[in-house]
Parts: C-alpha cells; sequence; structure tokens
C-alpha cells in the first residue's frame, strides 16, 4: 500500500484509451464501475477533443455484482458492435473489474463477432499508464499487423517509413508529428502509416509493406517496433530527434536505413538553436544549474540539450519511468549525479531543493514546485495539462522543435543584458526587493516572499485551468523531512545561525533575484560549519565556497 | 449496462413523466465529494484506500496541482496487498501513522472506501475504530463509502454526512427546539442565512458539517432541520434515527426557492406572516433584481440535463418557473420522491424526468431535441458543443455558491453565460 498525494501516470487502462482515442475505427469496450468514465474528460476537456472517446464503460453497480457483470459485459460489447461498428475492438477490465475476474477477452469471444476483437490484460495493480499503451499498442500491432507484405522491388519508388508512437494526450505529440513528416518528407522518405495516431485498424495491416520504423516515443512504441523488426525484418530507428544533435543523428540514421542523402537536409543552419546559444545574450546561460525530471524520452533529450546545446549544468535527473530507470541512471552518470528515480513528487521537491538549482524543466508538478520555491520553471514532459495543448505549433521534436526548447527554457530565466540593468538600477524605486515585476502592472500585489528564490523573475504562470475548481491552496504544514520553503525553509538554518546587521546589510547589497540563493547558500554554509553568527566574513567565504 | 433492459416509464401524481433508464452512465463517483468537502471541513482529512485509477480520478476532478498539500490522499493498494487481508489491515495503519506524523493538524481523518476496496471487502469501519482507539484523543476516524459501485457523485458527500450523525453529541432532552441545516454550503452562503435566521427570531440554528471537526453540532428529538442539498437520503435517515424531524421544503435554489425553504422553517418556528416577510423582503428584493437581467436571456430557452448531481430537478424548477425556460428532459441519476415531493410540485405537468442512464440513447434524444443549452458532465461538454450544441458544466454548479437570494443572479449568470458567450464570438 503506498500512500500517494498526486500521481504522475494514471492506471495502465488509461494507457490503452490513449491508444482508442488516438486511431479511427477502433472501439474499446472497458469493464468497470461507474466513475470510471471520468476518464472521458481528459480528451475532451485536456486536449479539447470535440469527440468522446470510443470507449464504452459497463458501469456495473453493487446491486449488480455476483450476479450479472458477466453479462452486463456482453450486453455492452454487443451493443457497441451495433451502434459504432468499429472494424476492431478491443477488451479488457479496470482495476476493480479485475478484481471480479470476469475474463472480458473470453466473454467478448464467445460472441463470435465478425471482427477482431483483441483482449487486453492490463494488470492495474502493477502497472501504469504508460506501460498500458505500449501494451496495447503492441497488442494491436501483433494482432492486425497481417503477414509479411509482398516484397517491392526498391527500384524506382520512394524508401518508406511508419512513424510509432503518437498518442491521444500525448505531450506535444500532434506537433513532434507535423516537425517528423517534414524531415522525412525532406530526405525523400515517404511516410506509409502513422499509429496508432489517425490509423484505422486496416492501417495497421499495411504496417509489413515499410522499409523501417521511426520509434518516436519508445514508452510507447519500442515493444510494437521490436515485434515489427522480428516479424518483418524492418529496421527500427530509435533515437529521439528532441535537440539539435539527436535531430541530425536521427536524420543521418534515417538516411543510412533509407539509402538516401541526409546532406540537403543538414546543411545551412536548419536550426537557430546553434547561433541563439553562441550569441553573447547567451554568456549568462553558462553553467546554470538544472534540474530535470520527466517521462524517460524527455529527460533524457532535455539532460543532454541542457547540458551540450545551452551549457548549462545539469544538477539533478530523474524521471517516474522506472521502466527507463537504467538509462536514465546511466545519463545521469553522466553528470556526476545520482538519478532520481521516483514517482513522489515530495521527493521530487526535496532533490530539487537539495540541488540548489537554478531553473527546473519538469512536468506540470514540478511547475507548481519550482514556482512554491521561487525558481524558473519550463515544463517538458508529460503527465499532460490542458497548457500542453498550446492553440500555436509548438513542437518538441526536430529543428523547429529544438528552437522551441530554446525559448522555452531560457525566456523564464533573466535575460543576460537584462541582468546588468537590473544590477546598476538596483536601487532605483522601480527595482527595489519587494517590487512586483513591471509587467504586471501597478495593481499587482507582489507574492509573500519566497525565501528560497527572491523574486524568482519572470515565471511564466498562465492561468491554472486543469480543472474549474477555485484556487486556495490550504495551508501549507511544515513537513518533517522536506522543510517546505513557503514556511520559511530557505532560511531554516537561522534557527541556528543568526545574521549580524553588518552582514544582514551587506547582503541587500546583493542585487535581488539572487539575494535568496545567497542568504539560502550562507545559512547553509553556517550550519554545516554550526557558526552561531554570520557576518560580513561568513557571507563572502560561503560565496567562495559555492562559488563556480 | 443492460443496453437491452426496457425503459419504464409512468406519470406520477404531480403529472410528470418518469422514465427510468438503465445502462452506460457518465457520472462521476462519490469520491468526487471529496473536493469540495476536504474544503468546508478544515481540519478534515480525506484517505481514500482504493487504487492509482481513485487517485488519478480526484486529481483530474480537482485539478489536484494547485494544492501545496491537499487534505486528501490515496492509500494505492497493490498486488501485495491483494494477497492476503491481514497484511492489508497492516499496511493501512502504517500508511494512516505516516500521514497523521506528517499533518498534525488534522484532527478528523476519514478512511473512503472505493470500488475496489468495497469488491475485496475490506473492512473500514473496523479499521477506522482500530485506528479511532489508537489515535485517541488527538485524531478520531470515521469511515464512509465513495466508491463508484455504491455512490453517484453527489450520494459521497451524503456517506460522508451519514458518517457523521453517530458522532455527533446528544442534545439534551429539555433542549430548547434548535434548526439544523444539513448539506455543505459554502461558508458566505452559510453566514447569509444565518442572518436571516436570526432576524426571524429562530434559534439556535446549527449546519452540518460544521467547519471544524470538533465543533459538530447536537442533534436529538428536539432538532428540526431542514436540507440544504437534494442528494441526502442517507444523512436524513441517519438523523431520524437520532430523533431529529425533517421540515419538508423546496431547496433553496432561486428566489422562489430560498423562500419556500426559509418558510418551511418559519412555520415550524411559528414565526410571524410579518417578521418572515420582514426577514425575507430585503433578500427576495436583491433577488428579484439580480434574475431581472437573466429572464430576457433565457426565457423559452429549450433546456436539456444530463444526469449528474441530483441537483436537477430543483435547477429545472428555477429554470422553468423563474426565468420562463422549456424543459426538454431532466435527466437526473437518482429521484428521492419523499425530499423532492415539493419539487416536484411545482415543476409544470409533463415535465419529462429520466432517473439513471443510458447515455448512447440519451445523446441519441438530446441531438434529435437539439435544445438551447444542455447541462451535462465535463466529459460531453466538448463534444456536444462540436456538434453546435450550448453546455453548461454541470460540475460548476456544486463549485459555486448558488443558494441562497444573493446567488440566485449568479445562478441563473451561469446558465445565461454560454448563450451569451455564443453572441459575442464571430469566429
Amino acid at each position: 500500500m503506498q500512500l500517494t498525494v498526486w500521481t504522475y501516470e494514471g492506471p495502465p487502462h488509461i494507457g490503452a484509451m490513449r491508444v482508442a482515442t488516438a486511431m479511427r475505427g477502433l472501439h474499446y469496450v472497458l469493464h468497470a464501475p461507474q466513475g470510471d468514465t471520468y476518464a472521458d474528460l481528459l480528451f475532451t476537456m485536456i486536449e479539447r477533443r470535440d469527440a468522446r472517446p470510443p470507449v464504452t464503460y459497463t458501469t456495473f453497480q453493487a446491486r449488480d455484482l455476483g450476479s450479472d457483470t458477466a453479462a452486463i459485459f456482453k450486453d455492452a460489447v454487443a451493443a457497441a458492435y451495433e451502434r459504432f461498428r468499429p472494424e476492431a475492438m478491443i477488451v479488457g477490465a479496470s482495476c476493480t473489474a479485475e478484481l471480479i475476474q470476469d475474463d472480458p477477452g473470453g466473454l467478448a469471444k464467445a460472441l463470435a463477432l465478425p471482427i477482431p476483437v483483441i483482449p487486453l490484460d492490463l494488470p492495474a495493480y502493477q502497472k501504469k499508464e504508460n506501460w498500458g499503451a505500449s501494451e496495447t499498442f503492441y497488442r494491436l500491432v501483433r494482432t492486425l499487423c497481417g503477414p509479411k507484405a509482398e516484397t517491392v522491388g526498391k527500384a524506382g519508388r520512394r524508401p518508406s517509413c511508419n512513424i510509432l508512437g503518437p498518442t491521444a494526450l500525448g505531450f506535444r505529440h500532434r506537433d513532434d508529428l507535423v516537425e517528423i513528416r517534414t524531415l522525412l518528407d525532406a530526405l525523400g522518405v515517404d511516410v506509409n502509416v502513422v499509429a496508432p495516431l489517425g490509423a484505422s485498424p486496416a492501417d495497421l495491416g499495411r504496417l509489413g509493406e515499410a522499409d523501417f520504423n521511426v520509434v518516436l516515443y519508445p514508452e510507447i512504441a519500442r515493444a510494437a517496433g521490436q515485434h515489427l523488426q522480428k516479424t518483418f525484418g524492418q529496421p527500427m530507428v530509435e533515437t529521439v530527434p528532441i535537440g539539435v544533435a539527436a535531430t541530425i543523428r536521427f536524420v543521418e540514421e534515417v538516411a543510412a536505413v533509407a539509402g538516401v542523402d541526409p546532406a540537403p537536409v543538414l546543411s545551412g543552419a536548419p536550426s537557430r538553436l546553434p547561433w541563439y546559444s553562441r550569441s553573447v545574450d547567451s554568456t549568462y546561460l553558462t553553467g546554470k544549474r538544472v534540474f530535470v525530471f520527466g517521462d524517460a524520452t524527455h529527460a533524457l533529450a532535455a539532460a543532454q540539450i541542457a547540458a551540450t546545446e545551452l551549457g548549462f549544468k545539469v544538477v539533478g535527473l530523474g524521471s517516474y519511468a522506472r521502466e527507463f530507470a537504467r538509462e536514465i541512471r546511466a545519463e545521469a552518470a553522466l553528470h556526476g549525479i545520482e538519478a532520481t528515480i521516483t514517482d513522489d513528487y515530495l521527493e521530487v521537491e526535496a532533490a530539487i531543493q537539495a540541488s540548489a538549482a537554478e531553473l527546473v524543466l519538469g512536468t506540470q508538478m514540478e511547475r507548481h514546485i519550482a514556482k512554491r520555491l521561487g525558481l524558473p520553471c519550463a515544463v517538458i514532459s508529460a503527465p499532460i495539462h490542458v497548457q500542453d495543448f498550446p492553440a500555436r505549433h509548438s513542437p518538441q521534436m526536430g529543428f523547429e522543435g529544438a528552437n522551441v526548447l530554446f525559448d522555452t527554457w531560457v525566456h523564464p530565466l533573466m535575460m543576460g543584458l537584462e541582468e546588468h540593468l537590473l544590477g546598476m538600477f538596483r536601487e532605483d524605486s522601480e527595482f527595489h526587493a519587494d517590487a512586483a515585476p513591471s509587467h504586471l502592472g501597478p495593481g499587482h500585489q507582489p507574492l509573500p516572499p519566497p525565501s528560497a528564490g527572491e523574486g524568482g523573475p519572470r515565471v511564466s504562470e498562465g492561468r491554472e485551468r486543469g480543472a474549474p475548481v477555485p484556487e486556495r491552496s490550504p495551508p501549507l504544514p511544515p513537513a518533517p523531512q522536506a522543510p517546505s520553503p513557503a514556511e520559511g525553509g530557505g532560511s531554516s538554518g537561522s534557527a541556528h545561525s543568526t545574521w549580524a546587521p553588518d552582514a544582514e546589510k551587506e547582503l541587500k547589497k546583493i542585487p535581488f533575484f539572487v539575494r535568496g540563493k545567497a542568504r539560502a547558500n550562507t545559512e547553509r554554509f553556517a550550519r554545516e560549519r554550526a557558526l552561531p553568527l554570520i557576518t560580513v566574513e561568513t557571507l563572502y567565504d560561503a560565496k567562495a565556497h559555492f562559488g563556480r | 449496462m443492460n443496453a437491452h433492459a426496457p425503459v419504464t416509464a409512468f406519470e406520477n401524481e404531480h403529472g410528470l413523466e418518469i422514465r427510468q433508464e438503465r445502462g452506460q452512465r457518465a457520472v462521476f463517483c462519490g469520491l468526487t465529494g471529496i473536493v469540495w468537502l476536504h474544503r468546508k471541513i478544515q481540519d478534515a482529512f480525506f484517505l481514500v484506500v482504493g487504487s492509482r485509477t481513485c487517485a488519478h480520478l480526484i486529481q483530474s476532478a480537482a485539478g489536484v496541482m494547485i494544492f501545496a498539500e491537499p487534505r486528501f490522499a490515496t492509500a494505492i493498494m497493490d498486488e501485495r496487498d491483494l494477497a492476503g487481508l491481514a497484511d492489508m489491515n497492516d499496511e493501512l495503519d502504517a500508511v494512516v501513522g505516516r500521514l497523521v506524523a506528517r499533518r498534525p493538524e488534522i484532527k478528523l481523518l476519514f478512511l473512503v472506501g472505493s470500488c475496489p476496496s468495497e469488491v475485496i471487502k475490506l473492512d473500514l469501519s473496523r479499521a477506522a475504530q482500530r485506528l479511532s482507539r489508537s489515535l485517541a484523543p488527538d485524531v478520531r476516524v470515521l469511515s464512509y463509502s465513495g466508491s463508484g459501485i455504491e455512490t453517484t457523485f453527489t450520494q459521497g458527500e451524503d456517506a460522508c454526512l451519514a458518517s457523521l450523525v453517530p458522532e455527533m453529541p446528544a442534545e439534551a432532552a429539555n433542549a430548547e427546539t434548535s434548526l439544523l441545516v444539513v448539506g455543505a454550503l459554502a461558508d458566505v452562503v452559510e453566514d447569509q442565512f444565518a442572518r436571516i435566521f436570526s432576524e426571524m427570531g429562530i434559534g439556535p440554528v446549527r449546519f452540518l458539517p460544521a467547519r471544524r471537526a470538533g465543533a459538530m453540532p447536537p442533534v436529538g428529538e428536539n432538532t428540526r432541520y431542514l436540507l440544504a442539498q437534494p442528494f441526502l437520503a442517507d444523512t436524513a435517515r441517519a438523523l431520524e434515527e437520532r430523533g431529529a424531524t425533517r421540515l419538508a421544503a423546496p431547496f433553496p435554489l432561486g428566489a422562489e426557492g430560498t423562500t419556500g425553504w426559509l418558510k418551511a422553517a418559519a412555520e415550524a418556528f411559528g414565526v410571524s406572516a410579518g417578521r418572515f416577510e420582514a426577514a425575507t423582503a430585503p433578500g427576495l428584493r436583491r433577488a428579484e433584481q439580480a434574475l431581472a437581467p437573466y429572464r430576457a436571456m433565457l426565457a423559452q430557452r429549450r433546456i436539456f440535463f444530463f444526469p449528474d448531481s441530483q441537483l436537477e430537478i430543483p435547477l429545472a424548477r428555477f429554470l422553468s418557473r423563474e426565468m420562463g425556460a422549456e424543459l426538454v428532459e431532466v435527466g437526473t441519476p437518482y429521484l428521492h420522491r419523499g425530499h423532492l415531493d415539493r419539487e416536484m410540485a411545482l415543476l409544470p405537468r409533463g415535465t419529462r424526468i429520466v432517473e439513471g442512464q443510458s447515455l448512447d440513447d440519451q445523446m441519441d434524444r438530446c441531438r434529435q431535441a437539439r435544445p438551447d443549452l444542455t447541462v451535462c458532465g465535463l466529459g460531453l461538454a466538448n463534444p456536444l458543443e462540436a456538434e453546435g450544441l450550448a453546455t453548461k458544466w454541470s460540475i460548476e454548479l456544486l463549485f459555486t455558491p448558488i443558494q441562497g437570494y444573493d446567488q440566485a443572479g449568479d445562478l441563473a449568470e451561469l446558465f445565461a453565460r454560454p448563450l451569451v458567450r455564443r453572441t459575442r464570438l464571430e469566429v
């Protein structure tokens, strides 16, 4: 039994729904009690889909238990077939129905419907959403991919590939797909089938016609890709093209597999990121301490990009995807750090605090943690939020994706020139420590001072709109292991050390946007050395100690 | 889902067409009530004993990320727990121990049963007794079920309040007659009602649930209670077992409903007509003033309710009688004939009420009727909008203060907004 305040992933049948909802002509009959239908709103509200997911729930109740839940399921399958006439169906159970052991697969089979009916076995008490998506997609591909296609001679036609992995409710899958299609087209490679997004069961029957597969999101499509590799001998391109270097590698790999020339696609300056990163204003990015957390695909990519394409220092790396712990740990080792593999956000919060990060790249949850810690943050990964479906084109993959990453990771930070100007004018009335950011206008009340990073400048904050609940946080209780900064965590050392007045005065001379960090570091320094009084000396000793 | 179950229809004593439908339901389970209950009882914590689905439901319905550390959580059962029940009780005790250590300000802990905990027959009431003994006197532990197999959406609040009733202190046998208002209301609404009751000279007036765990009101033979919400069947039964008497009334939605609701109390407490008039006139006048502009927008509009919160019948009465709207179909997950009798008497004859749901059939009827406004859950709203139907999310009717005279205008505005928006947009 695990105490969970918040979860990064839903149960595995949500993963199955992401696959079913992405496809056309497929229907999912889910044996589930009333209430499990909440899942519809993920698709209709967060992703703003204009149709209900193609899911029929049995919504059995207590009075049905022990009598006729199996009959309810069979009726639901039959009725769903009659009404929706899908090309294929998937059937399975949610956590509750798993316990009553009605065998959805067997019951559906007994109806002898004239379409493929694929039973899903998604153990709800062991596995989670991404695993469920992967397993569902794999089962669909295995059942529907058909026999090996007649080998069409390669001569006189363009090479072709399948794109595997994009789903409904995927983090920027919609926009990534546009970028990848553009890249492949520029390389002279045709796209045979994209799946699951937009594919019909019949399309899955044509997978074997492609020369190779591109696996965009290994969490979802690696298992299916491996199956196709084994069955059809289709090579699999698995490099995730997030970031400039990874996109170049991706293009070269595709070109090698397809037997085409990558040079035209790579020539010139396909992404602005390299120049933007080399331009002098970016000097201030050097060695910025960044904490990365997300699903495996995005966290791994972000760590590499942060270190090698933006010149940040990766001081924390983690993921909630335990299936990919090995890869994450290996990447963390390259940065000389220990990976945080957990699905407990309180542990992530503690790790972020301990890392003394200056920028957080995480999920929506880390965005909230960062807000509490007064740190700038950019969102790089699911769990999904209504803000992750922007109206504009906003890919993560490909060369345009790299441009988007530069903007979204750098904009929350203070710009280089701006930093100097603020230093120059820091005693100006507009720039004093308690002033609210000018773009918020005169009516804006400054937030209660976040102690860990005063000012927390320019964290771009949209209106929270995950669900229509009035916003009012309950009071923050002090957590025993990890003191919450809003409770004074940043100055938690002051129980042991007090500031001498002259040291306090000196601290005020430090620009406000780094003052919080200076205060926290100094207090930590004093605490570690059991210094009862923080003097000007201590302040500068600490500065030297933590200086990079 | 019994898609082939026959639909039964009959005309009731108020001349309403009542149909019962069985099939796929698109409603939340009772766990959802935690979203507003934890805000109402400010030192209570809600621990769902369930699955990852339960945790995911609550955070999806509540947008939990906005909370630093919410006063609710899920103890997620895993394979190891399902192997043996004795182990599960130990695990639960350990989880509660960690929770209480982490949140020392918690005075009342609800163990909330879920579908999986009900199916495996995990006895949470015994667990609650055991934990109550070990955590006394700092924390009281109660249990109720919010499972989808037993409760629909707002029935979770009913189950929660019903679990509080045995904990309420006994009123002295010779206590003066008191009024108990039952059902979670926004604090601001409670305060308004308290002022009106006080002007009528009714007292003492208490509210269930109280805002603090230690301040739950007493109950006894001299308690007269008014339901502020239409979904409190079990709570009402439990109160009556403690000797309390229900005052039959419509629900305090809209000016008319509020007046009727207050009047029931006034009559029971022998308030003179003049004093009632004096206490309610200012509120009534403000409500009329606030409602007037919306009447033009809502009059003759055809409205279709999907079943959701059990508030549908009083809302339909408000829209029909005070706003002049036409009722195409009033779906409700469950129809409590006793508690809603006064409401049904006010509905136009021939109104079609559908109890229960068969989702696809109901969507067919809705599409065919093409109402001007469809009140439905979050899962259906955008799909119906995409088909050209204006919708109102029903969940907002629970998260927004809508009861009483001074909220009547806000209530009308919630229904008018989707229609107004349509007249503004030119894209």
